[in-house]
C-alpha cells in the first residue's frame, strides 16, 4: 500500500524545500569526495558545461494537483497542491506554441486533466499543429469521477499521444508504489483506452506506458520490460499498447524522502553513478527541452523545476520567451542529474543511449 | 562493538580484486560478464537462478546483488521465493538422497 496520504509540503517537511534537497545532494559523499559530482564526472569527458541544443520538447506543467500520492512522486503532487496555471499562462504559452520550431508539445503534472481549462487548452493548442502532442495521463484520473469519464473520446478527437504511468503488471506492486485501487482503475482505463483505437497495433493513437522502479533500484533493459509488459497485460487482460519507456527515479521530492527514511539513499546514489553513461550525456533531455512551470517560468527540465533551478538564460518566463536566446544555455546541473544518465539513460521518452 | 565479518559496503569493492591480480581478476569480469548476457537464457532467468543460488551458497553480498537485479528486471517477490525454495529443496534433496548411503551402508554392515 503507498504511505502517502499528504504531500511533503502539507506535511511541513523540510525536504519539501529546494535548498534542503540540494543541500543533501551536495553534502555527504559528494562533499567528502567518496563519490564525484555530476560536474567532475563530465568534465572527466570533456561535456561540461552541457550545453542546450536545438529545442525540440515544450514541456508544460500545467499544476501540481493531483487525485494520486504517489511514494515517489519527484513532483510532490497530491490532492492538497493548489499550484494550479491559469488561463492568462495559457494563453502565453499558446502564443509560444503557435510560433515554436519545436516537434514535441507535452503537457504533464500533477494530473493535468484537473485543471479546470485543460480541455480549453488543448483544443487551442492542438489547432498549432505540433506533430506530436504528448498528454501524461495517470490513467485512474479517467475513471475518478464521471465528468472525466469522457476522456479518451477527447484525446482521441485532438489525436492526443497518451503516455501514462503504470509501475508493474501486478496488481500488488502498482498498488504498493501508487496506493490502494491504482491498479484496478488502471486497467479499466487501458480497456477504455483500447476501446476507443488507442495503443492498438497500426494504429496512429499512439498510447505508451511509462515504467518507474517500485523502489531503490534501477530500471532493468527497456526492451526486456516491455516484452514482459505486453505478455502479462495481454494474456491477463487483453490490453493493448505501444511502447514502454523505462524511466529511472531521480533522487528528488518524496523519492529523495523515501531513499533517506530507508537509509537507502548512500546506496541508490553508488548504483546511479556506477551506471554512469557518458554516451546518455549526448542526449540527455534537458538539452532539448524546455520545462514550464504552472506559473510560466522556464527550466531545463520538470526536475529542475521541482529544485527551483531557473534556466540560466535572460529568457527566464514564458512571457519572455525567446527561443534563440535558450539555445545554446549552460545546463543547470546537480547530483540529480545521474539519474538520467545511468546506463542506456533516461529521459520522458524513456532510454536515450 | 565488534566489527562484523561483513560488511554491506564492501560488495561495491568487489571489482578492486583486479588490483592485486590484474589479468586474472579481468578474466573473471569478463567472463562473469558474458555469462549474465541475454542468451538462450533470458536475463531475467538469469537473475533468478543467481538468486537461488546465492542463497544455497548463504553469500550475502550475492543475495543483496541478486534480490537487486531480480527486482530491476521486474521479478515479483513470489518469483523470488520460489526460486529460492527451488534452491532449498535441491540443498536438502542433496542432503537427504545421501540417506541411501547411509541405508546401504547398514544394509552392509549389520543386515
Amino acid at each position: 500500500m503507498a504511505t502517502a496520504t499528504k504531500s511533503l509540503k502539507k506535511q511541513g517537511s523540510d525536504l519539501a524545500q529546494s535548498n534542503k534537497q540540494l543541500e543533501i545532494l551536495s553534502n555527504g559523499i559528494f562533499q567528502n569526495g567518496e563519490l564525484p559530482t555530476f560536474k567532475t564526472k563530465i568534465s572527466e569527458t570533456s561535456q561540461f558545461p552541457l550545453k542546450a541544443k536545438k529545442l525540440e520538447i515544450l514541456q508544460i506543467n500545467v499544476g501540481y494537483m493531483c487525485n494520486q500520492v504517489c511514494d515517489h512522486c519527484h513532483v510532490d503532487a497530491g490532492p492538497d497542491r493548489k499550484e494550479i496555471m491559469t488561463r492568462d499562462t495559457m494563453r502565453q504559452c499558446l502564443e509560444v506554441i503557435k510560433n515554436t520550431g519545436a516537434h514535441t508539445l507535452d503537457l504533464t503534472g500533477g494530473a493535468p486533466e484537473m485543471n479546470p481549462d485543460f480541455r480549453w487548452f488543448v483544443e487551442e493548442a492542438a489547432k498549432a499543429g505540433i506533430k506530436d502532442f504528448i498528454v501524461r495521463s495517470n490513467l485512474t484520473i479517467i475513471r475518478a469521477n464521471k465528468k472525466y469519464y469522457d476522456l479518451p473520446e477527447f484525446f482521441k478527437k485532438h489525436n492526443i499521444h497518451v503516455v501514462s504511468s503504470m509501475p508493474h503488471w501486478t496488481r500488488g506492486k502498482t498498488d504498493k508504489q501508487r496506493g490502494d485501487g491504482v491498479f484496478d482503475k488502471s486497467i479499466k482505463a487501458l480497456q477504455e483506452l483500447n476501446a476507443v483505437g488507442y495503443g492498438m497495433p497500426g494504429s496512429d493513437l499512439r498510447l505508451d506506458l511509462v515504467y518507474n522502479p517500485s523502489g531503490a533500484f534501477l530500471p532493468g533493459d527497456q526492451a526486456a520490460m516491455e516484452k514482459d509488459f505486453k505478455k502479462a497485460l495481454m494474456e491477463d487482460f487483453g490490453i493493448e499498447f505501444h511502447n514502454l519507456f523505462a524511466i529511472t527515479n531521480l533522487p528528488i521530492a518524496r523519492f529523495l524522502d523515501f531513499l533517506i527514511a530507508s537509509e537507502n539513499y548512500e546506496d541508490y546514489m553508488y548504483s546511479l553513478v556506477e551506471a554512469y553513461n557518458p554516451a546518455a550525456v549526448e542526449n540527455v533531455m534537458c538539452t532539448n527541452t524546455i520545462s514550464i512551470s504552472w506559473d510560466g517560468y522556464l527550466f531545463d527540465c520538470d526536475f529542475n523545476q521541482m529544485l527551483e533551478l531557473p534556466v540560466n538564460s535572460k529568457s527566464k518566463h514564458i512571457s519572455e520567451f525567446n527561443e534563440e536566446l535558450l539555445e545554446g544555455r549552460n545546463i543547470v546541473i546537480s547530483q540529480h542529474c545521474y539519474g538520467c544518465t545511468a546506463g542506456a539513460g533516461s529521459s520522458c521518452q524513456g532510454v536515450v543511449a | 562493538m565488534s566489527k562484523p565479518y561483513y560488511d554491506a559496503a564492501d560488495l561495491r569493492k568487489f571489482g578492486k580484486i583486479t588490483e592485486w591480480s590484474e589479468e586474472l581478476g579481468n578474466k573473471f569480469f569478463d567472463y562473469y560478464g558474458k555469462v549474465f548476457e541475454e542468451g538462450a537464457l533470458t536475463a531475467r532467468e538469469k537473475s533468478l537462478i543467481a538468486l537461488a543460488v546465492a542463497h544455497t551458497e548463504q553469500c550475502p553480498y550475492c543475495i543483496d546483488a541478486y534480490t537487486k537485479d531480480s527486482l530491476q528486471r521486474g521479478v515479483t517477490k513470489e518469483e523470488m521465493m520460489e526460486a529460492i525454495h527451488v534452491g532449498a529443496a535441491i540443498k536438502s534433496g542433496a542432503t537427504l538422497v545421501h540417506g541411501v548411503q547411509m541405508m546401504n551402508k547398514v544394509n552392509k554392515l549389520d543386515g
